[in-house]
């Protein structure tokens, strides 16, 4: 079972309840799809194996030897990334897009383009199987590929190690960095607060999961911080015909299980939220994931 | 004066800073704009009572292929960067693939038999609020299921502000969409909580900064949940610490509601006011 756990906004527990789920089981695949902010790495640990680089796609780069500073390229550049700065002619690299249209038709040849590959993908062991993250440079583009390359070594690793159960910590958002986290997932889980900010945010990330054919699960964390808000986002689950998960309480547990590098179920297996947890993850295994 | 407000990633209470800044300054009578440039989900209008005065729409020209026209001499899918046309050309097929173009104009240019026009496309708006009396709140908003949220937010920071004082909520993280939005502050307040999640995004952003040259300083949400090595991480850095906001059920609660928590506690809606009197005087640089 695949199971991809998203959020409208971060910041509502996703890492941490991704990693309640990965730590129940003794036996599982954690993919960490969160590439601009990768964290669940903070907590396990993992013993990386394999390191690979991902491009993130290209920039542009004039060769001030040969630029005669026409500004041709700078009509062409439908990306604002060149501009002319004391009659010089020059490229912004976080704002060029990698379109190679300017190096195409500078008459000089003054330009080439030059491959952004500081972001990098990890795979490895973790206490309770195995894991693969990806972490994004600074600056760069394009996570929702890196997001793919992620999850292909995933998908690989748990099929080599016969793991049957894959966790997947999304991005927040509803970019295609989030589009790439749950195509072909058997079910999807949206974790919101009760907030008037994050039923927005809910019906947002419902809109972009409603276009894939995914089960779609919903958990409201912290219920209890506003039950008028918790009740909005059941009715909304209803009228909107999704599964509503569960609910788990505010529990500062959350933060002591972080501080301690530990998932809370590690931290307080003993505790209301943790069983509570283990709970909306059985509901979502043990449904057959139909369509 | 243009202050960025940015996390590592969304949560930390980023909205709830930007959207009390405003509110704290927007009271001591100073007319001040605020722009939403987090565009995946844009949050702040819903913390104000505003009217909708000008609403923009943000396209990208996408290629328009006339298959009758074309020769299939395959330069416009040579030329596309972006696997963004689907071509075949035994069987006389050409289309372009909406959801990978990214409207860099590169086929157009490459045809030369002139079977490419173009259209535009939706990105996104960008719609400005007046919130009374003489402030400004400009959202901008992506459409579902677009690629990047790059051009809506370029769209919303590029528009005339007439105010003295600029908010700018950053998007969360630290890719693209985050630098576009600080390359145009003067000054950037990280906002982060007391937690190694929190301390290994607050790293990456403060990475990002000084490889930018920006003036940064760090706001600690529910500074009380948590451990000390953010704050040891901030001495050991030199990092100004502007400002602590204790975890409370009465903020998180307030906030939930969609409510300003500076309008039910004076105290921190002066706290908030002295922060940015602070910065002004710091770095304050007059953005006209
Ligand atoms: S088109 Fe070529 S020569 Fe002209 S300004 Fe651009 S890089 Fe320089
Ligand atoms: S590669 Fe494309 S986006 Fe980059 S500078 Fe050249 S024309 Fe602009
Ligand atoms: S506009 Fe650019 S991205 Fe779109 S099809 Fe043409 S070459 Fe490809
Ligand atoms: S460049 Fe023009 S003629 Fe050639 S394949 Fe493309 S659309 Fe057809």
């Amino acid at each position: 079972m695949e199971l991809a756990v998203i959020s409208g906004k971060g910041g509502t527990g996703k890492s941490s309840i991704s990693a309640a789920f990965a730590t129940l089981s003794e036996r599982v695949m954690v993919v960490d799809c969160d590439v601009d902010a990768a964290n669940l790495y903070l907590l396990f640990h993992p013993t990386i194996h394999k390191e690979e680089i991902y491009v993130a796609g290209e920039s542009a780069i004039i060769d001030e030897s040969k630029c005669t500073d026409c500004g041709l390229c700078m009509t062409y550049c439908r990306f604002d990334a060149i501009s002319e700065v004391n009659g010089k002619i020059i490229i912004n690299e976080t704002t060029c897009d990698g379109c190679h249209l300017c190096s195409r038709i500078c008459p000089e040849q003054a330009i080439t383009m030059v491959e952004n590959n500081k972001s990098r993908m990890y795979s490895g062991d973790f206490r309770n199987g195995k894991m693969v993250y990806g972490k994004l440079a600074p600056g760069e583009e394009n996570s929702g590929k890196l997001v793919a390359m992620v999850r292909d070594e995933a998908r690989k690793t748990a099929k080599e190690n016969n793991l049957d159960t894959i966790v997947i910590d999304g991005p927040p958002g509803i970019g295609c960095a989030v589009i790439s986290s749950i195509t072909g997932v058997d079910n999807v889980l949206i974790i919101t607060e009760p907030s008037l900010s994050g039923i927005h945010d809910l019906k947002r990330t419902v809109e972009m999961t409603s276009k894939f054919n995914i089960k779609t699960w919903v958990l409201i964390n912290k219920y209890d911080l506003n039950e008028t808000a918790t009740k909005q986002i059941e009715d909304l689950c209803v009228h909107l015909n999704i599964n509503l998960a569960g609910k788990l309480p505010f529990d500062k547990k959350f933060v002591s299980a972080m501080i301690n590098c530990q998932s809370i179920v590690e931290y307080a297996p003993e505790s209301d939220v943790s069983k509570k947890i283990a709970q909306v993850f059985e509901k979502i295994n043990q449904k057959p994931a139909e369509r | 004066m243009k202050i960025a407000i940015g996390s590592g990633k969304g949560g930390t209470g980023k909205t709830l800073l930007s959207t009390n800044l405003f509110y704290a300054i927007h009271k001591q009578n100073q007319k001040i704009t605020l722009v939403d440039c987090d565009s995946e989900e844009p949050n702040d209008m819903l913390f104000f009572k505003g009217e909708m005065v000008k609403t923009k729409t943000v396209t990208q020209k996408n290629p328009v292929i006339d298959s009758e026209k074309c020769v299939f001499c395959d330069k416009c899918n040579e030329w596309c960067n972006y696997n963004a046309i689907f071509y075949v050309k035994e069987k006389k097929v050409i289309r372009v693939l909406e959801d990978l173009c990214h409207g860099c104009g590169a086929c157009s240019v490459a045809c030369e038999f002139g079977a490419i026009t173009e259209k535009d496309v939706e990105l996104g708006v960008v719609n400005t609020f007046k919130v009374p009396v003489d402030s400004t709140i400009i959202e901008t908003r992506l459409k579902v299921g677009v690629y990047t949220p790059v051009p809506v937010l370029k769209a919303g920071i590029s528009e005339k502000i007439d105010t003295d004082h600029v908010i700018f909520d950053s998007p969360p993280g630290t890719s693209c969409p985050f630098i576009q939005t600080v390359e145009r502050a003067d000054y950037v307040i990280l906002i982060t909580e007391p937690t190694p999640f929190g301390l290994s995004d607050l790293r990456q952003s403060v990475e990002t900064l000084k490889t930018m040259n920006k003036k940064y300083g760090v706001v600690v949400n529910r500074a009380d949940l948590g451990d000390n090595a953010l704050y040891d991480y901030l001495k050991s850095e030199n990092i100004p610490l502007l400002m602590e906001i204790p975890f409370s059920k009465k903020i998180a609660e307030v906030y939930s509601r969609g409510e300003l928590y500076a309008e039910h506690d004076e105290a921190f809606a002066q706290q908030l006011y002295s922060l940015y009197i602070k910065i002004l005087k710091n770095h304050g640089i007059s953005s006209n």
